[in-house]
């Protein structure tokens, strides 16, 4: 059962991806974006990190897209026009990607070569109580480091926003 | 094989239940602010219009979905479904009673407890925005586009406040899923004050509660935060072009927002299904006595009729009455429908609220909002908050 929803979410997380990048318009790009995420979502919940899942749709899903859908619908952006692709794109675009690929995959291979394969409902660590044990003890540093920069970029956007208005 | 079976039954009943509640809802609603303005409301389909909401089914069913030209028709369609995929969803992970045994199978009255059931609720609401924003934007109409526009900025910033009301009372209860909070809220101090999050302390979450009915008003596109369809500056806002099904979608959805943030209000600070005052005071007998007066005002009204039908219709529902007020007394099935009843009978009082408050207060200014959200119930609701904190912490 388990690995029957991990293809199938699998799947529409690779279809949307695609889409992602086929489609002309904004909205439906970014419509398939909230596909990616949500099903990254269920992959998250199938390995047993139920909190990383129902932030993954929180945050990703719902906030950050609803901004960016915010954002396309007050430009008010329509489709894009299919631009001539440039002769260094033709040129090198598919031996770059294959050697990016080729690296990835090297490194893959060298660290992880030894590594089983990911076994559902093994893992019983993501709830709540333990993210949070994690979060505020062993990764504090990490974690209001973040929250520092997340401030910084706050700050950043009001004095942006602010020069705008003068 | 047994548990997907009862899954499936259970699945059947309470979407038949909640979808014949939101139907019945308008008619509640019509009714109540008929009744503040002095009017009858909905009078002539069925005695006390209580067929209204069928024929208003029928009628919405019946006509023509009409697909104006000029709109992107993908994202149309789509967005009505949207709205009422992520309402009805939401509905899942409500626990609105203790558990159940039939023939020797005890289940749980609740589609399924999911232990980030709280996050769950919130996940999938914040992502209801979706089907409002896009209604807006692909109907190509202005008034459309400026009430998806003030939806979405009004969801994610009333989402905040929300998200911080309903952080509070976890620290108290110490767990996600909405069982375990209800079960926390049990019992009673000094043998009659319940020990529900509005009373309990170290803090009283009563401030939480009324930060949360707030958000919950903005959340749910109510008066006084109903911006996306005010009438008088949008036309209808965000669903001008919607007409017939799609057009009733909305609401559905809408409604089935409106129920959901009342039960969760219900159980994370009005103890769920927990009695208002202890057994031994007699709080069994509160729900047969309320039918048996009703069962006995219907029976009065049949033998002195008003109009010539009353003398069929109400000793009908008298008789009803009678039967739910000898069911709920029954000894065997107290346990299962007095915790049922206690819920139903605060989410209702709560959905009351809602549509009191409707018929009483007039809409925000847009600015007014955004302000009353940013700068008073979002630093409140952060105190709040850290007050809540520093006092578990203190006492635990």
């Amino acid at each position: 059962m388990d690995i029957f929803f991990f293809l199938l979410f699998a799947l529409i997380a690779v279809v949307c991806a695609i889409n992602l990048i086929v489609q002309k318009h904004p909205i439906s790009s970014a419509l398939s974006l909230i596909g990616v995420m949500g099903s990254i979502a269920v992959l998250y919940l199938l390995l047993g990190a139920e909190f990383i899942a129902m932030a993954q749709l929180i945050v990703y899903a719902g906030a950050v897209m609803v901004l960016f859908i915010f954002v396309i619908m007050l430009l008010n952006a329509g489709s894009e026009a299919k631009g001539g692709r440039s002769w260094t794109a033709q040129l090198f675009g598919i031996p770059v990607m294959v050697a990016f690929f080729g690296v990835i995959a090297f490194f893959l291979i060298r660290e992880f070569s030894n590594a089983g394969f990911v076994k559902f409902g093994s893992f019983t660590g993501g709830s709540v109580e333990k993210v949070g044990m994690a979060l505020f003890t062993d990764y504090l540093l990490p974690f209001e480091v973040t929250s520092v920069l997340i401030l910084i970029a706050i700050i950043g956007a009001v004095v942006l926003a602010r020069k705008e208005l003068d | 094989m047994v548990f997907i079976i009862i899954t499936l039954i259970k699945t059947a009943l309470i979407a038949f239940v909640l979808l014949t509640t939101l139907a019945y809802l308008q008619w509640v609603e019509r009714k109540v602010i008929a009744h503040v303005q002095v009017r009858m409301g909905p009078y002539r389909v069925g005695p006390h219009g209580l067929l209204q909401p069928l024929a208003d089914v029928v009628k919405l069913i019946t006509k023509e979905g009409v697909l104006p030209p000029h709109v992107n028709k993908f994202f149309y369609l789509l967005a009505p479904f949207l709205a009422v995929f992520m309402a009805l969803i939401s509905i899942s992970v409500i626990p609105f009673g203790t558990s159940v045994t039939i023939l020797g199978y005890t289940t749980e009255m609740q589609l399924t407890d999911v232990n980030v059931g709280l996050l769950l609720i919130l996940a999938i609401s914040s992502m209801g925005v979706y089907g409002i924003a896009l209604a807006g934007w692909s109907s190509n109409n202005k008034y459309s586009l400026l009430g998806g526009l003030r939806s979405s900025a009004q969801m994610i910033s009333y989402e905040l406040p929300m998200s911080l009301a309903l952080a509070a009372p976890l620290l108290a209860a110490g767990t996600l899923s909405l069982r375990g909070i209800v079960d926390s809220q049990a019992g009673f101090n000094l043998g009659f004050i319940p020990k529900w999050s509005v009373f309990q302390g170290p803090f009283p979450q009563i401030f939480s509660f009324i930060i949360f009915m707030i958000a919950a008003f903005a959340e749910t596109n109510r008066i006084p935060f109903d911006l996306p369809e005010a009438e008088n500056e949008l036309v209808a806002g965000f669903h001008v072009e919607y007409s017939s099904m799609s057009f009733a979608a909305f609401f559905m959805a809408e409604y089935s927002n409106m129920v959901t943030v009342c039960s969760i209000a219900t159980l994370l600070f009005l103890g769920g299904w927990h009695p208002l005052w202890p057994e031994a005071g007699g709080s069994n007998f509160v729900a047969p006595v309320i039918l048996f007066i009703a069962g006995a005002l219907c029976i009065y009204h049949g033998l002195h009729p008003a109009r010539p039908l009353d003398r069929y219709t109400l000793p009908v529902f008298g008789v009803v009455f009678f039967g739910l007020a000898g069911l709920m007394a029954f000894p065997p099935t107290v346990p299962i429908l007095t915790p049922l009843f206690w819920f139903l009978a605060k989410t209702g009082f709560l959905l009351f609220v809602f549509i009191w408050i409707r018929a009483t207060l007039p809409r925000f200014r847009y600015d007014q909002l955004m302000s009353f959200a940013w700068k008073f119930l979002f630093p409140v609701a952060l105190l709040n908050l850290l007050v809540t904190a520093f006092l578990v912490a203190l006492v635990s």
